[in-house]
């Protein structure tokens, strides 16, 4: 076993061991705080570590206590694990910041940082897991960990949200555990690898698309698509606001994370049929979250529903299915975890700044806070699209590759929901930023922006280092562009994952 | 014996199915325990019901010739387990929604 | 109010709840039992006590505060995992001790796994029922 094969755990052992540490001083909130952070930041070091080392040496595989694949459990880091591992790891590292000030002490006395780590174990888990089995169960670890951080603080709105939430998840377990069962018995066998080659041999079997059918049920919800996303603005709104950026950052990616790789390795015996279905919920995705957003007036309720409508658009780089629109599928994850957590951050500082939230009770941000006005132009700007942030490349490659398969259709779509995400946006701006202060209370809670960031600096860090992650992306788009077409090789030719895992 | 478990996977469904709809907070973690067991025996099922042996070696380190598979057991050991958090959670998540005054059933969670 | 007859049989049941609990722990490598199930007679166990003699004197007896036993049920879990990570076979790969004692089962890594199981689910039946013992007025 070499020093490479046994760093592939360490998204899994960092984690577990910041939580551990963190429940056995669940009394000591100072020394919850220190050790979370340095967790977090061990964390990313060594997911840039593993980045590296997948581009060196293409994937990396180990077997855990030793049992040869396709027996034993096996874990693989390809170049889209390594990536969504590394954001993930970033934007758990900001987060953490930001929860030192936006959580309350009572929270944090019931082991928040505990579950903010259980929940990026379970997330890693699920990127890393080279079997289905494995892959649920890894599942389940992120959604209990998920329910603890929604409901914990016991605030009435978060308990209703909880319920829709756990409801839904739950059946949604249950349907991609039925899924599995039924995999295991077509073809024996629990290794992805395994089962990809299987199919590839049996591809006529009629029982592989209702499999199909049984894992894009339970990833749909998950990750909030056309028919099943009601849940999500039921529930994301509730929480204190740092767990609804984490949420947004992580959760909904995780279920896209799961149907790109399912949709690429597994099921791909029947192009036409499953891929198309991917499509058009895709396209009536974008729409109706974006339609959802634009009737509403709460900046976390159009927030959430903007979630929505951006999972089309990374469903719609899989349901293309060409190597363009894979890279454009993975680009568009990065850029959006970005965005979107921020846009989320920066809500939570306009709710310290205003005490609330809500587009009809605010406003005049723009006169006493001009960097926070520009700082929340990056990311809604970015979000909607526009050049030169990270939003128009990752828009603009999916449309290119939408127009190379001719699919015109769902490019009308994608560019309606880029102009209506920017009518959301610009409502935001008018309302929040333009205008006369109509607060509640009419004076700001707090005074200027020079007493913001000298008091609430752990806030406005996080914003500032996501809004710098995004400008970079913006303006030199072929870094990531070239990781995002080196996942898309790896993941459009599953001969060299089957290779890899197997070694025939 | 396939055909008698694929029938009562199929009613357990329906009356998992039944309850989770139902108004009530108690049968809603009834409809939770019921699917979860319903998907067990469903993986059950699914692999294969045979009459052999456990899977282990005897005492000279001789496999027997024929053995049930173990692998579906062990998924829904692990199941099971995962189910069992969930329902806990469940359990006394609804106890605190129901603690919520006006809260009395499902219906009232819509505002 | 506190019942005669729990307090009586409780005396009786409780220990041999635990004694039992740790049979099945011991039986678990080759038979039926194992960490889980021995974990959830223990909590079970200290449940029943906490019934019948209140839950002050559960913790008195416990010493030890329930989200305590949880951590390190997880750290004894997490322990026997690291020992393949440091030898460089993988995690959790299985290690067995050579000398054998009577009464109890094979020792070794796999083992100690099951032993934080137990501690870990002992001290999650806990968590979860004694914040919702209400006793009637």
């Amino acid at each position: 076993m070499e020093y490479s094969e046994s760093m592939i755990l360490f998204p899994l052992v960092l984690p577990f061991l910041t939580a551990l540490l963190c429940l056995f001083l669940v009394r000591r909130i100072f020394a919850q705080h220190f050790i979370s952070i340095l967790g977090s930041l061990a964390l990313m070091v060594c997911a840039i570590f593993l980045l590296i080392e997948v581009e060196e040496q293409g994937m990396l595989v180990t077997q855990v206590a030793g049992w040869e694949a396709p027996f034993g459990i096996t874990m693989v880091i390809d170049m889209f694990s390594a990536i969504m591992i590394a954001i993930s790891a970033f934007v758990g590292f900001v987060v953490n910041i930001y929860s030192l000030q936006d959580i309350r002490n009572k929270r944090k006395y019931f082991g928040y940082f505990t579950y903010f780590h259980f929940l990026i174990m379970g997330v890693n888990g699920a990127f890393i897991a080279g079997d289905i089995f494995n892959l649920y169960v890894w599942f389940e670890v992120m959604l209990i960990a998920s329910f603890v951080l929604l409901a914990i603080g016991n605030g009435k709105e978060q308990l209703i949200g909880t319920v829709k939430y756990t409801l839904l998840s739950f059946i949604a377990s249950a349907f991609l555990l039925i899924g599995v069962g039924m995999i295991y018995g077509i073809s024996g066998s629990l290794n992805m690898a395994d089962i990809a080659l299987y199919f590839q041999q049996n591809c006529n079997d009629p029982l592989i698309t209702v499999a199909a059918m049984l894992f894009l049920l339970p990833f749909a919800i998950k990750s909030a698509l056309f028919p099943v996303y009601f849940w999500l603005p039921a529930s994301y709104p509730a929480p204190p606001i740092a767990v609804t950026a984490l949420f947004s950052g992580l959760l909904t990616k995780v279920g896209v994370y799961a149907l790109l790789r399912c949709f690429t390795l597994l099921f791909i015996h029947d192009v036409e049929y499953t891929h198309t279905i991917l499509l058009v919920a895709a396209g009536l995705t974008m729409l109706s979250g974006v339609l959802g957003a634009a009737s509403k007036k709460g900046m976390r309720t159009i927030l959430s529903f903007h979630i929505i409508s951006q999972i089309g658009y990374m469903v719609l780089g899989l349901g293309l299915f060409t190597p363009l629109a894979i890279a454009g599928a993975v680009f568009y994850i990065i850029h959006n975890i970005l965005a979107k957590t921020n846009l989320f951050l920066i809500t939570g500082v306009v709710e310290k700044i205003k005490g609330s939230s809500r587009l009809e009770e605010i406003g005049g941000l723009y006169k006493n806070f001009p960097l926070l006005s520009l700082l929340f132009l990056i990311a809604a700007l970015s979000l909607a699209g526009i050049p030169p942030l990270s939003g128009f490349w990752a828009k603009f490659i999916l449309i290119k590759a939408g127009f190379e398969v001719e699919s015109y259709f769902v490019i009308v779509i994608a560019i309606i929901t880029g102009l209506l995400t920017l009518f959301s946006m610009t409502k935001i701006w008018i309302y929040a930023f333009w205008g006369e202060s109509k607060s509640v209370n009419k004076h700001d809670l707090i005074s200027n922006e020079s007493s913001l960031f000298r008091q609430q600096w752990r806030l406005v860090l996080p914003v500032l280092l996501m809004a710098t992650a995004t400008l970079f992306i913006g303006l030199y788009p072929t870094h990531l562009m070239k990781y995002a077409s080196l996942a898309a090789e790896q993941l459009m030719d599953p001969s060299i994952y089957i290779q890899k895992v197997l070694g025939k | 014996m396939e055909f008698l478990l694929s029938i009562l996977t199929g009613l357990l469904f329906a009356a998992g199915v039944y309850l989770l709809l139902h108004r009530d907070f108690a049968k809603l973690v009834m409809g939770i325990v019921i699917i979860g067991n319903a998907t067990a025996i469903f993986i059950f099922v699914a692999g294969r019901i045979v009459r052999k042996s456990a899977p282990f070696l005897d005492e000279q380190g001789v496999a027997p010739d024929t053995f049930a598979d173990p692998v579906p057991q062990a998924l829904i050991l692990t199941a099971l387990v995962i189910g069992f958090g969930i329902q806990a959670f469940a359990l006394l998540l609804f106890k605190k929604v129901y603690d919520i005054p006006d809260i009395e059933e499902v219906d009232d969670l819509k505002k | 109010m506190k019942s005669f007859i729990l307090i009586i049989s409780a005396r009786v049941i409780v220990p041999v709840m635990l004694i039992f609990s740790v049979f099945l722990l011991f039986r678990g490598h080759n038979l039926p039992g194992g960490g889980f199930i021995g974990g959830l007679t223990a909590g079970a166990a200290f449940v029943l006590h906490a019934f019948a003699f209140g839950m002050e004197s559960t913790f008195k007896a416990l010493r030890i505060r329930p989200v305590k036993i949880i951590a390190i049920g997880l750290l004894l879990s997490f322990l026997s995992g690291v020992i393949g990570l440091v030898t460089g076979e993988g995690l959790f790969k299985g290690y067995w001790l050579d000398w054998d004692v009577s009464f109890l089962p094979k020792l070794g890594s796999p083992f100690l796994f099951d032993v934080g199981v137990y501690v870990l689910v002992m001290g999650i039946v806990m968590v979860i029922i004694f914040p919702n013992i209400q006793e009637d007025s």
